[in-house]
């Protein structure tokens, strides 16, 4: 928390910060998640930038009170640009002693400890494997403490409201959020109106219980000096517009609709539940008016496969997944690149291999995107870098799958997908066309004769005249008959390679941020650019010279980007793997590079990326 | 009252399906019969050329969408249910065909037979049964009989055989036939059948592998076997055979049995009935297997349930009712906040 400005008018002395990072944390039935949402909200609301980076085990309900069911939500709000979550926190608020068992080593010496008590018993302390109670041990010496009867002080205030013991326990989630609603000097009123729609109707006294809560808490903050100040974040500077919060999930989910809208197809959508993709498929479903068909298929497998079935029948396809799902879908990726039929592929990448870290993030299944399928099999793949940017990427991934007549993946990540960010709403009406290649005229169909972007014709059941076949054996250049001609495998082969290629036509050339005249540059991609790109903002404040590429389409690359790499010393990619789009792009460029390579179910902290980037710089000099 | 819209069809014939590439099939294959029955069938059913869709998984039975002129799709090993599920989704005023074989249906692709036909999706299935994988040259397949040698049981299969008809009625199949392929009368009948059902079809179809598995089925669908050892069921008729002298009898609980009859005592055979709602008379059918007993062809179960693509239609329309299909109003939803 950096303070800047001092003592306010009122009695209360507010204290006004630039930036805060505050952690929610707690067993995963304490409801953290909701409570950090809310608070996102209204942070939101007031104007402040925000990130946010929910932390929930794969377990549903892990044994309460131990470490493996901790469960936390962390948001950054701020009055400056804020393009990551936060590497240390300000606040935590650990609702029992194995939230603050898991969360600790995060919180800043001087940090706000907020605890409640009654999660730090005998048992409990047990279960989170303390020897010694840490809030009598003087292990947090270190730390502003404030221990408070959270459990017993909601269960008293909401005890009007004539609800179960058990359900007025339940409701400490919102006692603490009035609390911090109080410390950061905002007001109650969205989250009461949030109570009032979700609760109001279906359970009054639930309703009642939880208004009572939040503001207990307020009030309790306010009339016992817990906290010698309280904070005020202002307005962050943003563009003009109107604002929303959106997670990555959502954002793709969106950009798939409006891509649907704007090819003019109807939209369908083949899918398996799998962490942490899911939510998109959820999405969907709930938009059916936008002739959304959507298909809970039975495996990975038949996600794709009913996808490219609807493909094939004309309809704007898409299939959603996580790595392992990836694997399954190999195979009917090369179907569709061997059938040239337009289909999206969202990856939303875990820690992996194999069942992995489910819901921890990572950028590991790049080399699986660009090459894991047998055969020569280009296909496009393209990254988004921030919750927000989900929507234009996967509108992207759409348009060039429709207009170049090809699978398209598109990788994403669970820490921006479950990540969210304010998002200026896009005007629906300026948003980019899609020409579908759609034929319709029998006297030109020739099911492979390609038009100037190497795209096939999309000639779809129901068209008189254009009774066609396809399939995964090798076709005849023009025609589409099966060929087994060695001759023609070569160029086939080619015109393949050809189509993905020329799609470089279309999409942008290289783009330096920070310093473009620096010695070192680095290059990343996907759901690392807030943390790359605030790496590079602090280097560049303290009077480090520092250029950054963060790539968008990863097959094909910007056609300049070989030759703009080669003018730096030395290059540096840092990503969330063991290295993969380094390899890739030494290969593809010749030229040497160095990773920064994390592989830890986490994002990369800025601080991590500084010491690494200055050890580099001290090895170039 | 409305008079109907006159049908505006095209008079079809045989060789309007019949498409410019070479078939590749073996000579003798079962698979010609049954290429020949479904291009006699279709230019019957009232739809029309350009929207019909023929999809296939891998095998020799496979390639069969190659030789209609129709939309076909040749896909991948064992998908081409789950391709079909998409085609009729997206498209629900298709005719779709699903070309398969007993590997492609009930080895590799078993899951999405299955779910296909539980979710009873207006597609009609054709599975051709030899028995045996013949386009890798002759591996037992999860069909073939216990004790068969091929290249990869040289001592003999020690899989117990899947029954394709039992695994159809236990999925909630909503049409479930056999037929063969050197009756042409029979499977043509069968195949105008499937296309007039709503919901999933499917029919197994016995063939011939004349390279890797002949005469497989020859010791009761031969033409001089099939009289003793084939009952041809026929809805609403007692199920007798081998020329009025035998007939299927109930015989205790759920269990049927075969018993000679003497002239004018059919009435002791039970009756077939297709629509038998708990589906346990066709189950038992299922259960008859050559050697021990006569083996069944004809429609084994044929009932109305809801159709997937019919629900999922509905579920569009009634959301579209509720909610105009407004793009900005999507983006903009939630909590949205101004900055000037």
């Amino acid at each position: 928390m950096h303070e800047t400005a001092s003592v306010d008018a009122q009695p209360q002395k507010v204290v006004e910060v630039e930036s805060v990072v505050i952690r929610f944390a707690g067993d995963s039935g304490d409801g953290m998640q909701l409570t950090g949402t809310q608070f996102t909200d209204s942070a939101a609301f007031l104007g402040n930038d925000i990130a946010t980076l929910p932390d929930y085990p794969s377990e549903i309900r892990a044994p309460a009170g131990t470490v493996a069911g901790v469960s936390a939500f962390q948001l950054h709000f701020a009055s400056l640009d804020v393009k990551t979550p936060g590497d240390e926190i300000d606040v935590l608020i650990a609702m029992n002693a194995a939230a603050l068992k898991v969360n600790l080593a995060d919180l800043h010496k001087g940090g706000i400890l907020l605890v409640d008590l009654e999660g730090f018993g005998e048992k409990d302390l047990e279960k989170a494997g303390y020897k010694a109670n840490p809030l009598e041990d003087g292990t947090l010496g270190d730390y502003r403490v404030i221990k408070v009867n959270i459990t017993d002080l909601t269960t008293k205030a909401v005890a009007e409201a004539g609800i179960s013991s058990k359900n007025a326990a339940r409701c400490k989630n919102f006692y603490t959020l009035g609390m911090m609603y109080w410390l950061y000097d905002r007001s109650c009123d969205a989250t009461l109106t949030w109570i009032e729609k979700k609760f109001a109707a279906k359970a009054p006294d639930i309703a009642k219980a939880n208004v009572l809560a939040l503001t207990a808490g307020y009030n309790y903050c306010e009339t016992v000096e817990l906290f010698p100040s309280n904070f005020r974040v202002t307005k962050a500077p943003a563009a003009p517009g109107t604002y929303r919060r959106i997670s990555g999930n959502e954002a793709t989910a969106l950009g798939l609709i409006a891509a649907g809208q704007l090819s003019g197809r109807e939209t369908f959508l083949g899918s398996y539940p799998i962490t942490p993709a899911t939510d998109i498929l959820q999405e969907m479903t709930v938009n059916k008016q936008f002739d959304i068909r959507t298909f809970q298929a039975e495996d990975e497998i038949a996600g794709i496969a009913s996808a490219i079935g609807a493909s094939f029948a004309g309809s704007f396809a898409v299939t959603t997944t996580s790595g392992p799902g990836l694997c399954l879908k190999a195979e009917a990726i090369n179907l569709a690149l061997m059938a040239e039929l337009p289909v999206v592929i969202v990856n939303v990448q875990r820690g992996g291999p194999s069942t992995g870290l489910p819901t921890k993030t990572e950028q590991s299944d790049l080399l699986q995107a660009l090459s894991g399928r047998n055969g020569d099999s280009p296909v496009p793949v393209i990254a988004a870098s921030t919750p927000g940017d989900c929507f234009w990427a996967a509108l992207e991934a759409a348009k060039v799958a429709l207009e170049s007549m090809t699978p398209v993946i598109l990788l994403t990540d669970g820490y921006i997908a479950n990540g969210a960010e304010p998002w200026l709403i896009p005007d629906a009406s300026k948003l980019p066309t899609i020409k579908t290649r759609l034929h319709t005229d029998p006297a030109t169909f020739k099911p492979y004769l390609r038009d100037e972007r190497g795209a096939r014709p999309w000639a779809i059941p129901g068209t008189p005249g254009l009774e066609h076949r396809i399939g995964g054996l090798e076709k005849q250049s023009v025609t589409g008959n099966v060929s087994h001609d060695a001759d023609n495998h070569q160029v086939m082969t080619h015109e393949r390679h050809d189509k993905v290629a020329k799609i470089a036509d279309v999409t942008p050339l290289t783009r330096i941020e920070g310093d473009a005249d620096a010695d070192l540059v680095l290059v990343s991609w996907g759901g690392t650019y807030g943390s790359v790109s605030s790496a590079v903002d602090a280097l560049l404040e303290e009077g480090t010279k520092v250029a950054h590429i963060h790539l968008r389409w990863i097959n094909p690359l910007p056609k300049d980007l070989g030759e703009v790499l080669a003018r730096y010393k030395k290059i540096v990619v840092p990503e969330l793997n063991m290295g993969q789009l380094r390899q890739h792009l030494m290969g593809q460029l010749g030229l040497p590079m160095v990773g920064i390579n994390k592989i830890k179910g986490k994002p990369f902290k800025v601080s991590e990326l500084l010491t690494e980037i200055h050890a580099f710089l001290k090895e170039a000099r | 009252m409305i008079a109907e819209n006159p049908v505006t069809t095209p008079v079809y014939t045989r060789k309007d399906f019949q498409s410019d590439q070479q078939v590749k099939w073996c000579p003798g294959c079962g698979d010609y019969s049954i290429l020949a029955a479904l291009q006699t069938v279709l230019p019957k059913i009232g739809v029309k050329k350009e929207n019909i869709a023929v999809i296939s998984g891998i095998g020799c039975s496979s390639r069969f969408p190659y030789y209609m002129d129709t939309f076909g799709f040749h896909t991948i090993h064992g998908r081409a249910c789950a391709v079909a599920t998409g085609v009729k989704a997206a498209n629900p005023e298709l005719s779709v065909w699903v070309i398969t074989g007993d590997g492609d249906a009930l080895s590799i692709g078993g899951n999405h037979t299955m779910h296909a036909m539980r979710r009873n999706i207006d597609i009609k299935i054709m599975m051709f049964n030899n028995e045996i994988y013949g386009l890798t040259k002759g591996q037992f397949s999860p069909t073939s009989d216990l004790g068969l040698k091929t290249k990869t049981s040289p001592m003999g299969n020690i899989d117990i055989p899947a029954n394709p008809i039992a695994l159809a009625l236990g999925s909630g199949a909503t049409f479930v036939a056999r037929t063969a392929d050197n009756d042409v009368k029979h499977l043509t009948s069968v195949l105008e059948a499937a296309a007039a059902h709503r919901g999933t079809a499917f029919v197994e179809i016995l063939q011939n592998c004349v390279i890797f598995n002949d005469k497989v089925h020859d010791d009761f669908y031969s033409t001089a076997n099939r009289k003793e050892k084939v009952i041809y069921l026929e809805d609403g008729k007692p199920m007798t055979y081998a020329g009025g002298t035998k007939a299927i009898v109930q015989s205790g609980f759920g269990t049927l049995s075969t018993a000679e009859i003497a002239e004018g005592e059919e009435g002791k055979a039970l009756v077939h009935n297709a629509a038998e709602s708990t589906g346990s008379l066709a189950y038992a059918l299922s259960r008859f297997t050559h050697p021990e007993m006569p083996v069944p062809l004809g429609i084994f179960r044929r009932v109305e349930a809801p159709v997937y693509s019919d629900m999922m239609d509905a579920q569009i329309a009634s959301a579209k009712e509720k909610r105009k299909p407004d793009l900005q109003k999507l983006l903009s939803g939630g909590v949205t906040w101004k900055v000037d």
